[in-house]
């Protein structure tokens, strides 16, 4: 044996788990786990602090802040500003979760807002923005603020709804500010009030969400009253919705009754707010002051200011600020030279948005405000996104997926792509009831929730004293219905769709030069299920219209949405003379519409690929390949290392069934367990290995089966070399130390078992036969484990015997047999040696040697002490015993016999060597010689020199 | 005398013939011993293997007794958690039956079936005479683990569909609904137990190669299993100390439960993934500790 060779697979296992160790460490560290990271310590501090503001900068306001510090300071700082009727508290979670990204975040109320003093004015320059000025001077001084220069922090200010307004108009009137991110907010006040979808001036079809944009519209009364009931406490509304998801303005009960006629008590605003709510909500139309007003609060009136970095989340559904209103701050502040991001959101339910938003959020600060490339977020980002939630075929359940295009189309360079399905229908004669709005049915219509239940209820349109319901064919209803033609692809709508519509008075019929419309698009299956598109109607007053029936044509905006229009489903154009959120005209009226232009339906499509939301693990999949090559690697290398270690047998000995040389073994407690042994077992032999317990005979059998590996020396099987489960080995068959049988099966069972493993064929086991031979009986078909050791010494003998191998090697072969069935198996080993195979076996009996074996090789301490055939160790070489009264005359008289070998005088007897005399002439000489004989008996040099070494051990 | 008619004639001619080059015997092959459909029989034999398929069949039974006993009815909209869901449905039922026994009796069966595989022959004895039929040490140590390998899908699958089907029965059927109260729906929520499954037959095999790795070192199979159990415990343990940081992205059990983002729309794959990464490499390192021991070494029990 080479000393490497033993070396070898050492080596191979610190390899590999160097390997392992380098290869598991880079992937795992390589791919980023979120959750193992350390949460970050975040301290929050609360603080009151006074501003002045007003007209002369002499109203004392005492705002509530709180501040949140990362564990690293100075930072740079978010301000986040909450929505209408929060406090500081809503953003408390965004907040945190900023902070945790490493800056310090501080969110306030607003005046007239949560623990805050003051009225509230709307985002009245005056006011509100003055306010904020004042927050970024004190966050100038603040010690966790990291700032530019003196009184100039690095800050961002983000914002929902209200804020998110706030955040635009105060970049616009201050420098200081670094980066914004308005989320779900307006453009201009007076369009969300008084919304009008028509305009008679083309409207640019440039970006995807164009706005019309045209002459002050329609008052939106039900949102403003929700506004009046939230600023002045009413405990009923006020704690459900903030106008940022005003979606959910329709599930409020509808006015009773007018608005107007309700007492105004307006507590909470400022006297010039109060004036212009009350003007708007009596009359529907906003004065000049209030218009002035509304403009000044309006994000419109500075965008032209704003050049830093914007990042513009809407909802994609929402009925109060749409896309429309993104749109516009996104040209506007893109004119201005800001870079603009803009994000749609789908979500309609819930007052905040969702983490992943304020993640961009985050990651929109840190682009911007981190030092380059020293904060983590500088992931590519895209500057449009949008997200498209597509109903399951199941129903409820949503599937929303994110789409990123490259940045949003119209505001530099090219236009949105738009497609055109064609218009049908002809001209339609609307009637607009006595009473407007108040006749309006109380629910479901322009509901959400029923709009989400699909088709089945909810669009109907008419009133109920309308009994059709959808009216769409009479000549003269409520409603007018256009349908498209049946779409031939998938056509994403992203943004507002837009139409072109004529508008005519009935001469004849009530009505005067202005009509009010309220149009709302629905998608149509083929099996004629309806999806509304968007979150409210588009309300569309045209104004001027000719007394004589002349048309007077208007291009309208269309209620914004992101909807895939599948195809064979069409578009249906709804316009209807009233709706629950608006104020429509107490006038009765008749007016006929009818598609005009181009009769078509423009479809904005902006192109966008689906973003996966994370990137896929490389690093551990990279990880899982390399380390499977490597294994494969190392299968082959062992395999091919296995086959060079083969040695062709030695010649000549492939007919010597065993031949030991020299065989050296030792253990950490027996030094010398077997040393320099050489056995050799030629075909026919029963060679018995006699010794003592302990002088190596097991150890010896271990060898020569493979199951210990020998440190010198050689064995060899038919001139094969032993190795571990050399196939040599098949021939060979064994029983060694103890039987070794499954519990749970028979003895018939385990036999079997045990011959199905070599894989051989069954009928070379010879089953039967060796059933018969060992005896089993019907003992065979009892479960092992109830076998007394008798038993399992036979089942083991029989399962050696299996396949009937050239050589036998048994470890004390009739342990545990009762005499019987040791006479048998003995009869069985001779018989078997006779058919030319070979028997090995060990025994610390003399006798059963004796009796059995052709050959004994006697052991003492691992070292053999003598050999040879049986008849020469018991018969050539054995003396005589002469048990007398006299020894010392006995052995006088004996070696005067002439060619004796030696005498020897022991305590009891004479021991001679008669070297081929009868043993009748040394009792004669003996007889003569006078010495009387007691016992006369054969006395064996083996037994001898075996109770010698027995004798030691005692 | 009978002993010469228990040999037949022609046991004399058959003396010396050999079938190849290596000098074994006629019909053996090394490639071909210990088949695996005898190792399967010796396994699925043992009352063992019975007991412990038949607990796992059982178990989702005790569960949903113990969820009737304790139970307060069904939970409202907002459950979050993967345990008030559980009772929603057949589906649910099941995905919270596999997140129960993630931790100790899915372990505890892998390395029950591979700790006991050597080291159950080794106690009966018999590992000596399948060495010397002769099996190559490393296909015995190979089909041990093949068929254990097996009989831990077994017993998982087994587990997974007897809680799906009980749960049924139970619950009645319906699609999985994830802790964040969304609906799993289309061709994917089809494949979730599976690929469940799947994922935990892969995290498994660190278990079971250390298992395989303690059955060749000792010759008790309590001892081989045991020990693996507790290094798995101890494992989780360590995991819970948040002060070790990334470090614990090392830990074999860290993404013991990385599967539950299977229960999402939108897939996050990278926990998954590493999982994976880490069960191969430690499999890898401890089966190759295990075949170089088992080689190495002398069989001596």
């Amino acid at each position: 044996m080479f000393p490497s060779r033993r070396h070898a697979p050492s080596f191979t296992l610190l390899s590999v788990v160097l390997i392992a160790l380098i290869v598991a460490g880079t992937a795992l560290w390589s791919s980023d786990d979120e959750s193992v990271r350390q949460p970050p310590r975040i301290s929050a501090r609360h603080a009151q602090i006074d501003v002045l503001d007003g007209p002369q900068r002499q109203q004392r306001v005492q705002l509530d802040l709180t501040l949140f510090v990362p564990s690293s300071t100075p930072a740079p700082a978010v301000v986040l500003a909450h929505g209408f009727t929060g406090d500081e508290s809503d953003l408390a979670g965004p907040a945190r979760r900023l902070a945790a990204r490493g800056f310090t975040v501080l969110t306030y109320s607003s005046r007239g807002f949560g623990d805050s003093t003051g009225k509230i004015a709307l985002n009245s320059p005056d006011y509100e923005v003055t306010d904020a000025r004042q927050l970024l001077d004190w966050m100038a001084r603040q010690p966790e603020i990291a700032t530019q220069d003196e009184g100039d922090p690095l800050v961002g200010v983000g914002g929902t709804s209200y804020g998110g307004a706030l955040s635009m108009l105060l970049a616009g009137s201050d420098p200081r500010v670094d980066a914004i991110a308005p989320m779900a907010t307006y453009n201009d006040l007076s369009e969300t009030m008084l919304p009008n979808a028509a305009s008679r001036n083309p409207i640019p079809a440039s970006t995807a969400a164009h706005g019309a944009e045209g002459v002050p519209g329609v008052f939106r009364h039900l949102w403003a009253r929700k506004l009046f009931e939230m600023a002045t406490g009413d405990p009923t509304s006020g704690s459900t919705s903030p106008p940022s998801t005003t979606s959910s303005s329709s599930t409020a009960p509808p006015p009773s009754t007018a608005p107007g006629d309700e007492p105004l008590t307006c507590e909470n605003f400022v006297e010039q707010l109060c004036r212009a709510y009350t003007e708007l909500a009596r009359t529907g139309e906003a004065g000049e002051s209030t218009s002035r007003m509304l403009a000044a609060a309006s994000p419109s009136s500075v965008t032209d200011n704003i050049d830093v970095p914007t990042l513009l989340v809407q909802r994609q559904d929402n009925a109060l600020f749409g896309l429309e209103q993104a749109d516009a701050n996104a040209r506007q502040i893109t004119a201005a030279g800001g870079t603009v991001k803009m994000l749609w959101v789908d979500e309609r339910a819930g007052r905040g948005f969702p983490p992943s938003v304020w993640e961009q959020v985050g990651d929109w600060f840190s682009r911007h405000l981190h030092e380059a490339g020293g904060a983590r977020g500088d992931r590519p980002t895209a500057s449009f996104s949008y997200q498209l939630a597509e109903k399951t075929d199941e129903g409820s359940e949503t599937e929303r997926s994110t789409l990123v295009a490259e940045r949003y189309p119209g505001l530099e360079e090219k236009s949105v792509p738009r497609f055109a399905l064609p218009l049908r229908g002809g001209a339609t004669k609307v009637i607009n009831p006595p009473g407007g709005s108040a006749n309006s049915p109380p629910a479901p219509r322009n509901n959400d929730s029923a709009e989400e239940d699909g088709a089945s209820s909810g669009v109907a349109t008419s009133p109920p004293n309308t009994p059709s319901p959808e009216g769409d064919e009479r000549p003269a209803a409520q409603t007018a219905v256009f349908e498209s033609r049946r779409s031939e692809q998938d056509v994403r709508i992203t943004g507002v769709p837009q139409t072109e519509l004529s508008v005519t008075s009935v001469p004849g019929q009530p009505g005067d030069d202005t009509a009010v419309l309220f149009a709302r698009l629905l998608d149509v299956g083929p099996d004629g299920s309806r999806t509304p598109l968007g979150g409210s109607s588009a309300a569309i007053r045209v104004t001027d219209l000719a007394e004589n029936g002349a048309p007077g044509t208007v291009d309208v905006a269309l209620p914004p949405t992101v909807h895939t229009l599948k195809s064979g489903h069409r578009l249906r154009l709804r316009l209807s003379t009233t709706d629950a959120a608006y104020s429509s005209p107490e006038e009765a009226a008749v007016h006929r519409v009818a598609p005009a232009g181009r009769n078509t339906i423009s479809l904005p499509s902006v192109p966008a690929e689906p973003v996966e939301e994370t990137s896929p693990p490389y690093g551990a999949l990279i990880g899982i390949g390399t380390f499977t090559i490597l294994i494969i690697a190392g299968t082959v290398l062992a395999i091919r290392f296995e086959r060079s270690r083969r040695r062709p047998p030695e010649p000549e000995l492939t007919h010597v069934p065993l031949s030991v040389e020299g065989v050296g073994k030792s253990y950490p407690r027996s030094p010398d367990a077997v040393r320099d042994l050489s056995v050799r077992v030629e075909p026919g032999q029963i060679v018995g290995l006699l010794g003592p317990n302990g002088a190596g005979k097991t150890t010896l059998l271990r060898i020569v089966l493979g199951l210990t590996r020998a440190e010198e020396g050689r064995v060899r099987i038919f001139g094969h070399g032993i190795t571990p489960s050399a196939p040599v080995l098949s021939r060979v068959g064994g029983v060694v130390e103890s039987p070794g049988l499954l519990p749970h099966l028979t003895g018939l069972e385990n036999l079997r078992s045990h011959w199905e493993a070599t894989g051989r064929p069954l009928e070379q086991a010879r089953l039967d036969e060796v059933v018969r031979i060992a005896a089993l009986g019907e003992f065979a078909n009892h479960k092992a484990r109830t076998y007394g050791p008798g038993m399992r010494q036979r089942v083991a003998l029989a399962q050696a015997m299996l396949g009937m191998p050239d050589l036998l090697v048994l470890d004390e072969p009739m342990n545990a047999l009762d005499p019987a069935h040791t006479q048998r198996m003995r009869e069985v080993i001779r018989e078997y040696a006779s058919t030319g195979r070979s028997v090995l076996l060990s025994s610390h009996l003399l006798d059963e040697v004796e009796k059995t074996c052709t050959h004994v090789v006697v052991l003492r301490e691992g070292r053999r002490v003598a050999g040879g055939t049986t008849e020469e160790l018991i018969a050539a070489d054995s003396v005589t015993a002469f048990h007398v009264d006299q020894p010392e005359r006995a052995a006088r008289t004996l070696e005067g016999i002439e060619g004796i070998g030696k005498v020897e005088v022991r305590s009891d007897a004479v021991y001679a060597e008669l070297a081929g005399h009868p043993t009748a002439l040394a009792v004669n000489a003996l007889v003569n010689s006078e010495v009387s004989i007691n016992r006369v008996g054969p006395h064996r040099k083996l037994e001898d020199a075996f109770l010698e070494l027995v004798g030691e051990e005692r | 005398m009978r002993g010469k008619s228990d040999l037949a004639p022609e046991a004399v001619e058959e003396i010396g013939r050999t079938s190849g080059a290596d000098g074994s015997a006629p019909g053996y092959r090394a490639n071909r011993t210990l088949p695996l459909n005898v190792e399967l029989r010796r396994q699925l034999s043992r009352k063992r293997t019975r007991v412990v398929l038949g607990c796992l069949i059982a178990l989702p039974a005790l569960l949903i007794a113990a969820f009737a006993l304790g139970g307060d009815g069904r939970p409202g909209q907002r459950a979050t958690d993967l345990g008030d869901l559980a009772v929603l449905n057949g589906s649910n039922f099941a995905v919270f039956t596999l997140l129960l026994c993630t931790h100790l009796l899915l372990v505890l069966t892998v390395a029950l079936f591979f700790g006991d595989a050597v080291a159950s022959e080794s106690s009966w004895a018999s590992l000596r005479y399948l060495a010397t039929i002769p099996v190559p040490r490393h296909r015995l140590l190979r089909q041990k683990a093949i068929v254990a390998g097996l009989l831990s899908g077994l017993g998982l699958c087994v587990l997974a569909l007897s809680a799906l089907a009980m749960g049924t029965a139970w619950y009645g059927t319906g699609a999985l609904i994830t802790p964040d109260n969304g609906v799993l729906t289309g061709p994917w929520s089809a494949f979730v137990l599976p690929a469940v499954c799947g994922y935990l037959a892969v995290h498994l095999t660190w278990v079971a190669s250390l298992a395989l790795l303690f059955s060749v070192s000792t010759s008790n199979p309590l001892a081989a299993v045991g020990a693996s159990v507790g290094i798995s415990v101890l494992s989780q343990l360590l995991d819970n100390i948040s002060r070790l940081g990334e470090l614990r992205l090392l830990l074999p059990t860290h993404h013991a439960t990385a599967w539950v983002d299977l229960l999402d729309s939108r897939i996050d794959w990278t926990s998954m993934a590493n999982g994976a990464l880490s069960a191969t490499v430690y499999a890898s390192v401890f089966t190759t500790a295990a075949l170089v021991r088992f080689q190495r070494s002398d069989i001596t029990s």
